[in-house]
């Protein structure tokens, strides 16, 4: 310690120093045996690995559709009819909230199968309208009945507190017959 | 609240005086583990091991919280839920390997705490409570590592569930009922993990409690020291911070280092092979033995292999209860003044031969329950009876201590001969500081 004096002029010691490093260590220690106890939420390996579902759809006739599950969310595929095609397109871009095409929102080749998540953009409900009988909303499509969004044949939003268009989740053809989301 | 000086909290920001004057808990963390609670100077390595009891129970709650977020408590579902953790979840293997181990961790060091307290006489008055306080933590504790080694539902698991709950059918009448209420069933199933799972999770908020109660107690009288000798006066104490802060710091740096080793790279050096196997109650493991803390009870349980006046099953098990209940009247049982085994020197000698028993009685406890090992565990099990009840009260009554030093000031400046010299005799070298 000869060499340095005990005190400093500027007031700083050698072991201010020395008290600030180890403090600082033990920190970034304490920071990194941290981490797994954070890490450990995230989706475990199992959960990451159904993250494709494949879905028959050979059996779903035009202005049917059905309901089924993909990363344990539902998800609609629907079988639209010529003149649901028709009434999406007929609507301007400029009068949408989210603008996007039925062409943007299906595959080249089956722009009669609309395939969207079924989890309102609002709040995450499972809208109505994919069942026989079920309200479908003034335009159509879907109809929310938590806080009353409303879907057109599209499933854009048109009506209603949901900011953004069903989701469109990532799929493909395998067959004719069959899709594989994800 | 030990010493008259003490230093009252003296809140520096204005906010903290706003705190203090409306919920003191900086007062209250000061005076506990601040600049505000004095401790004797000349406290050696060994008084470590308390406040690594605290880590290692932190440790555990930490790890076993995440644990829980994964964990099924059903039949079918635990010992896959368990597997899942050490597969699939990320880090799941680190939290799972942790909290095993961490259990043997808190274990070692509450052992060697509780020695610690064995051979310095903390057991001694005014500590009583202290001590017998500690005694429901280590009894908690106990409750707390079974259940949980019986959550993974292995093998090893499930006839632990099975052999210790069978303790209680040992007693005439009521025993077999009390077995079955405890289990809620007739051998362990979906009832009996459900509740292990609950109370597991239960008891280290119980044990955190008991822990505070163990510390308010000790701060009564303040901590001991390895004289024995009692704080006289300012100069015999240092405040706790920054002083035994940093010597804990560290000490917990380096013993936790030991931990990670044994994590990352021996984590299943103390866990059996039998526990990942599915649970099977069609067929009991060829060598059923508990986790190592227990061996030593372990073999007290074995010890008793023939029926006299009482069934040797029932022996047994009382054998196994009053090995632990013994200690709580050990402030009664060792009446010598004289607190630190340092100036005991035929105490000394019983004490290193206790530490020499319990370990034979933990090795026997491991074995196979073969002829020798058995032999061997009754020989210590009743050694380990007369030094508490014939030993400690003779050695007592009969020994001449050493001389103790006049204060802890003065062992800790006139060095090791003085140390041991008489009150107001000069052994050589000359005092630097007076007493």
């Amino acid at each position: 310690m000869a060499d340095v004096p005990v005190t400093a002029g500027d007031g700083v010691r050698r072991r201010d120093f020395l008290n600030v490093a180890a403090v600082s260590f033990a920190g970034v220690g304490a920071v990194a045996a941290i981490s797994p106890l954070l890490v450990q939420m995230a989706p475990p390996a199992d959960v990451l690995a159904l993250s494709t579902s494949e879905v028959d759809i050979s059996k779903i006739q035009r202005g049917q559709g059905i309901k089924t599950v993909w990363r344990k969310q539902p998800v609609f595929v629907r079988n639209l009819t010529d003149k649901e095609i028709a009434e999406a397109n007929a609507v301007p871009l400029s009068e949408l909230r989210d603008p996007q095409t039925l062409q943007q929102r299906t595959l080249p080749g089956h722009t009669n199968w609309l395939i969207t998540l079924a989890v309102c953009t609002h709040l995450g409900c499972v809208p109505l309208g994919i069942a026989e009988g079920e309200s479908r909303g003034d335009y159509g499509g879907y109809f929310c009945p938590c806080h009353g969004s409303q879907y057109d044949t599209a499933a854009r939003i048109r009506q209603g507190p949901a900011p953004k268009n069903l989701f469109v989740p990532p799929y493909k053809f395998t067959s004719p017959t069959t899709v594989e989301i994800g | 609240m030990s010493f008259s000086w003490a230093k009252p909290y003296q809140p520096k920001h204005p906010f903290m005086r706003w705190l203090d004057e409306r919920l003191p808990l900086p007062r209250v963390a000061y005076g506990a583990v601040g600049g505000g609670y004095p401790v004797p100077r000349n406290l050696n390595y060994w008084w470590n091991f308390g406040v690594l009891a605290g880590i290692f129970l932190t440790i555990q709650i930490v790890t076993g919280i995440t644990l829980a977020m994964w964990y099924y408590a059903t039949g079918d579902g635990a010992f896959n839920s368990v597997e899942h953790i050490m597969r699939d979840v990320d880090a799941g293997w680190l939290l799972r390997y942790a909290h095993a181990n961490g259990a043997s961790f808190f274990f070692v060091v509450t052992y060697i705490h509780i020695f610690r307290g064995l051979y310095y006489g903390s057991y001694k008055p005014p500590r009583e409570l202290v001590w017998m306080l500690g005694l429901v933590i280590y009894l908690l504790m106990m409750a707390t590592a079974f259940m949980g080694y019986v959550l993974p539902w292995g093998q090893m698991s499930y006839w632990g569930a099975q052999v210790i709950t069978g303790f209680f059918s040992a007693f005439p009448l009521v025993g077999e009922p009390i077995r079955i209420w405890l289990l809620g069933g007739y051998a362990p199933d979906q009832a009996a993990l459900t509740r292990f799972f609950s109370l597991h999770y239960l008891l280290p908020f119980v044990i955190a409690a008991v822990v505070i109660l163990h510390i308010w107690a000790l701060h009564i009288p303040g901590s001991g020291n390895p004289t024995g000798v009692d704080v006289k006066d300012e100069k015999d104490t240092i405040p706790f911070h920054p002083f035994y802060t940093a010597k804990d710091g560290w000490f917990a740096a380096a013993f936790v280092l030991l931990y990670a080793i044994v994590v990352y790279f021996a984590p299943n050096w103390l866990q059996h092979p039998d526990n990942y196997i599915p649970a099977n109650p069609l067929a009991t493991p060829a060598h059923i033995v508990p986790e190592w803390y227990f061996w030593p009870f372990y073999a007290i349980l074995r010890a008793f292999t023939t029926d006299f006046v009482l069934p040797a099953k029932l022996w047994g098990v009382l054998a196994m209860f009053t090995s632990i209940l013994l200690l709580f009247f050990l402030p009664w049982l060792d009446k010598s003044p004289v607190r630190s085994g340092s100036y005991r020197p035929v105490f000394k000698r019983f004490f290193w031969l206790l530490v020499v028993d319990v370990l034979v009685l933990g090795w026997a406890g491991g074995q196979p329950a073969t002829p020798l090992p058995v032999a061997i565990g009754q020989i210590a099990a009743a050694y380990y009876f007369a030094h508490f009840l014939i030993i400690l009260p003779l050695v007592s009554k009969y020994e001449t201590p050493l001389p103790l030093p006049r204060s802890i000031t003065a062992s800790v400046l006139h060095g090791e001969e003085q140390e041991s010299a008489p009150a107001g005799v000069k052994s050589g070298k000359k005092s630097t500081v007076a007493g």
